[in-house]
């Protein structure tokens, strides 16, 4: 209770400076934006498809997509200054909520977020809400996602995993980001070179942004397993025979 | 009683560290300029110099301080009040 009162005293004084996250509104040219829009479609499908399957089984399952939405929204507009850059950005949070429901219903959660936040919070845009999702989304929860469970396989334990996701999640978050960009207003400049300067100027704010997430993402996974780790077993996050009292 | 009072103290500790902590970072970092998000450091920067520039939003909540503050006051005090009434907010009838 303690800790949760903390955090949100922190989150509040940190509310302070507002400034634009993702890829801002009118920056794509429309032909860029709709393929971006088309690309992400069937995943926010499939991720709708998905919710509906998990909640027929188990109703329980949609107060927790609500709740990991919330989370999700808020890492996602939440400024951290990163001293040494000089600038902030945000984390995304996409790695753990693909860890705790699968990719696809993550997709829809990070669609929902970022629609929101275009909305109301000026982050974003709604033209580019098709490749923030794509994004932050797709390639955030996916790499999220397939880190936790590649560590999984190789034996790595939940802490680890959740770190690797976390931090790959971010990277691959912003490594989407500089491709989308770079396609989107590159004229006649030659691709590669123009995303190799986007990547570069990212790194110094979101390579010690990306650690962050991953510290994050293993300290969020380890303390579910502390507290509830009956959630992570229906979530099919481990096994029963991992469970603590059968370690 | 013993535990209510510590728990007390350590809610004013936190209280006092993390603001402490905050304006500390904020105020003492090694930036040479104000925060600027990386997405309008980087994004926007880099779009410009390719000729495309950011357009107003279409609701436009000015520089949307107010309503993020809002969102995450909200969004902590519910986040707070669900995690505190979980078990019965999933038990099942």
């Amino acid at each position: 209770m303690l800790k949760t009162l903390s955090l949100s005293i922190f989150m509040v004084l940190g509310a302070t400076p507002a400034f634009a996250m993702h890829i801002s509104e009118g920056i794509l040219p429309f032909s860029w934006a709709l393929v971006w829009y088309l690309a992400v479609v069937p995943f926010v499908a499939l991720g709708v498809k998905r919710l509906n399957a998990m909640a027929r089984e188990d109703l329980s399952l949609k107060p927790l997509v609500g709740l990991l939405a919330a989370v999700v929204f808020i890492i996602s507009c939440m400024p951290i200054p990163v001293p040494t850059a000089g600038t902030c950005s945000h984390p995304c949070g996409t790695g753990v909520a693909a860890i705790l429901v699968g990719p696809l219903i993550s997709v829809l959660i990070a669609a929902v977020s970022l629609l929101i936040q275009a909305l109301f919070l000026a982050h974003g845009g709604l033209s580019t809400l098709g490749a923030n999702t794509l994004s932050m989304g797709v390639i955030g929860s996916l790499a999220g996602w397939l880190a936790f469970r590649g560590a999984r396989r190789l034996g790595a334990g939940l802490a680890v995993s959740g770190f690797i996701a976390g931090v790959l999640a971010d990277w691959g978050t912003y490594a989407a980001t500089s491709l989308i960009l770079s396609l989107g207003i590159r004229g006649e400049t030659p691709l590669l070179p123009l995303f190799g300067k986007v990547v570069l100027a990212f790194m110094p704010t979101q390579l010690p942004l990306g650690i962050l997430e991953g510290v994050l993402t293993a300290g969020m996974v380890r303390l579910l397993y502390r507290k509830r780790p009956d959630l992570l077993v229906k979530m099919r996050v481990i096994t029963e025979k991992e469970l603590p009292s059968n370690a | 009683m013993p535990e209510r009072r510590r728990k007390w103290k350590i809610l004013l500790l936190h209280m006092i560290i993390l603001p402490t902590l905050f304006f500390g970072i904020y105020f003492f970092s090694l930036a040479p300029k104000s925060w600027e998000g990386v997405d309008e450091a980087v994004v926007e920067k880099i779009a410009k110099e390719h000729g495309r520039e950011a357009r107003a939003p279409l609701i436009d909540p000015g520089s949307g301080d107010l309503l993020l503050f809002g969102f995450l006051l909200a969004g902590a005090v519910g986040g707070f009040v669900a995690g505190y009434y979980w078990r019965q907010l999933t038990r099942k009838d």
